[in-house]
């Protein structure tokens, strides 16, 4: 594979698809990435950011992170920044799993201290954080309580004792987003939702025992300011999202949109998927309540896995989760739609800024974080396949550029289809277990399609974030047991 | 089969095309494609429990569209995986309306090998069409 005929290379790690590329582009697409990378990408993701770069409102770049891939309406790894005012707001910008995201959790505890623990941990997370097709949790609330909860966030999981006060400053926007609607929800997305608090999903959805070997902490300072001390240090890391509760907000204004999208507003889209509403319409105004709905649910579904691993982890180590030093270090949200402050032409700018599959990324000195993260700047928690390792990272001023942006995770390169095929759920059970690495999934025939040779390398996803100048990394992990979902 | 799964369309979803010669036998094998991606073997599914499902829409794609969220809302919040055993279609001051009934029964993971969780049914490629043949869907699933 090569280059896209007609990209033009700005530096070794960004690349950009001038208008002229497809009629109706309104702003240059660029992608970030290595050579490598980029020419690994499948056509998909040329495609829709280009798509992308055709909406209204669409402010400087149709962004794609380097572990873009194709997806739908948006790549995923897809970031688009929309105008307040002239700009549209898209499920397909979003995603259908809204919010979906990983949080990243320290122990006190070196892998010597829980190898023989391992296999006890895992099986016990996997029945105390049900995973799989469909899946109830253990948080039994009514129908009013679930509407009620969605506007909160994780607020709602400390006031019911489900977490610690200071979970909530190491939450993206303290686990809640504003303005958040339950009268802009349907009843069926309640119906669909209300009992999956505390479980994981599936695909690439999973709860992972890691640790940090000496060797991959890349900045010893940053890593110890964000709590990574110790020789050998374990750490959890998780990856869920909003569940059937999202998926069916998303399935339910992309409905909408379609109905006004040209009658009422008169925009045409180049693939269905991307239906929008100008943001500022009612039906705008409606999506993006009932969407922080979502962000909430997710946050609060994240929050309560965390409350269920503090206490396996108890009870697995005869030691109370402070004891063992279960803070975390953060959460950060995927697929969201944020209403942001950038500077454009120099001037500060209300934007709608779209990330799907892509994380937020603030730099040092940001107002909007924590007193905790001022100066290190936003954990980044980026996720690898099950076999290869996940990163921290941290965002940097530099990021600017991208809206604050950064990479999600790795990156398919294979499809499902096309792993199941080549990869024997069995077969890679037992060479992870050779490996080192203790799984229990809910399905051997969705292990195969997450193998890792599935993905892009993670090392190289995470080292073109920091060439392309928009996060830096501080450590890599390494897996020893997973819930796969 | 009436319907298979596609290679290297939208890399980490699942994407299929599914057909029959009447409109009412493609919505059948594209609610089966929707279910079977969740579950290895469709004939593990238990005929056990009836939900009756009735969809409307003024488009024919669209009718296809809700239909196959009725699979994914019944699994989440039934936690049932379900089957398609008839379909009526009729239309009615430009309105088309689909009746389906389904059978199944609740997700047993000892007996159902399951694959991966459907999130939603996407509109990217979405496409319905009369062919000489019949008719066929392309259908991109979010999972």
């Amino acid at each position: 594979m090569s280059i896209l005929p007609g990209a033009k290379k700005i530096t070794d790690s960004i690349w950009e698809i001038p208008t002229s590329y497809k009629e109706g582009m309104r702003v240059p697409a660029r992608i970030y990435g290595s050579e490598k990378l980029i020419s690994e990408m499948d056509r998909g993701v040329f495609d829709q950011v280009t798509n992308v770069a055709t909406l209204p409102g669409i402010r400087k770049y149709a962004l794609c992170m380097p572990d873009g891939h194709w997806g739908y309406g948006f790549p995923i790894g897809g970031v688009a920044a929309m105008d307040e005012r002239a700009g549209v707001i898209s499920p397909g910008g979003i995603g259908f799993d809204v919010n979906c995201g990983m949080r990243l959790v320290l122990t006190n505890l070196s892998y010597e201290q829980i190898r023989e623990h391992v296999k006890n941990l895992i099986d016990r997370l996997s029945q105390r954080v049900p995973a799989g097709v469909g899946g109830s949790g253990f948080v039994k609330l009514s129908r009013d309580e679930f509407r009620s909860m969605v506007q909160k966030g994780a607020q709602w999981c400390i006031e019911n004792g489900y977490g610690w006060q200071e979970d909530l400053e190491r939450t993206e926007d303290w686990g809640r987003a504003e303005g958040a609607d339950a009268a802009k929800i349907s009843e069926k997305a309640v119906e669909r939702g209300y009992r999956q608090i505390g479980t994981l999903g599936s695909g690439n959805h999973y709860l992972e025992i890691q640790w940090a070997r000496p060797e991959n902490i890349f900045d010893p300072l940053l890593a110890k300011a964000l709590g990574l001390t110790l020789k050998d240090q374990v750490v959890i890391m998780f990856h869920c999202g909003s569940r059937g509760f999202g998926h069916q907000v998303a399935t339910d204004y992309l409905q909408k949109f379609l109905k006004v999208m040209e009658p009422k507003y008169g925009i045409r889209v180049l693939d269905r998927e991307l239906a929008c509403a100008p943001f500022l319409s009612p039906e705008g105004q409606d999506y993006f309540a009932a969407m922080k709905c979502a962000i909430n649910m997710s946050f609060v579904n994240r929050q309560v896995i965390l409350h269920r691993v503090r206490e396996v982890f108890s009870e697995v180590l005869g030691k109370d989760p402070l004891d063992l030093g279960m803070h975390q270090v953060y959460d950060v949200a995927h697929n969201t739609a944020r209403l942001e402050t950038h500077l454009i032409e120099g001037k500060p700018t209300r934007l709608l800024v779209h990330r799907k599959g892509a994380t937020k990324a603030l730099g040092p000195g940001s107002r909007e974080l924590p007193e905790l993260y001022r100066k290190t700047g936003q954990p980044v928690i980026i996720g690898g396949s099950m076999e290869t390792g996940s990163y921290l990272l941290v965002g940097v001023g530099g990021a600017e550029q991208t809206f604050f942006s950064t990479a999600h995770g790795s990156g398919r390169t294979m499809s499902r289809q096309k792993a199941k095929k080549m990869f024997q759920g069995k077969t890679l059970l037992k060479d992870m277990a050779q490996r080192g690495i203790y799984v229990r999934t809910a399905s051997l025939a969705g292990l195969a399609e997450e193998a890792g040779r599935a993905y892009k390398n993670i090392d190289e996803v995470a080292l073109a974030t920091e060439a392309g100048g928009i996060s830096k990394r501080v450590a890599r992990f390494v897996p020893v047991g997973n819930v796969k979902g | 089969m009436p319907f298979v799964y596609k290679d290297d369309v939208a890399l980490a979803d699942v994407a299929f095309q599914a057909w029959g010669e009447t409109l009412e036998e493609m919505f059948i094998s594209a609610a089966d494609a929707v279910t079977g991606a969740m579950v290895a073997d469709l004939e593990t599914i238990r005929a056990a429990q009836i939900r009756e499902m009735e969809v409307s829409s003024s488009e024919l794609d669209m009718l296809l569209f809700n239909l196959l969220q009725e699979i994914l809302f019944f699994k989440d919040a039934e936690q049932i995986l379900l089957r398609i055993g008839a379909v009526t279609i009729t239309s009615a001051g430009g309105e088309y309306t689909a009746r389906a009934t389904a059978r199944g029964e609740p997700i047993d993971p000892g007996r159902h090998e399951t694959i991966v969780d459907v999130k939603a049914v996407t509109l990217h490629l979405f496409s319905v069409e009369q062919t000489p043949r019949g008719w066929r869907a392309f259908v991109v699933l979010d999972v």
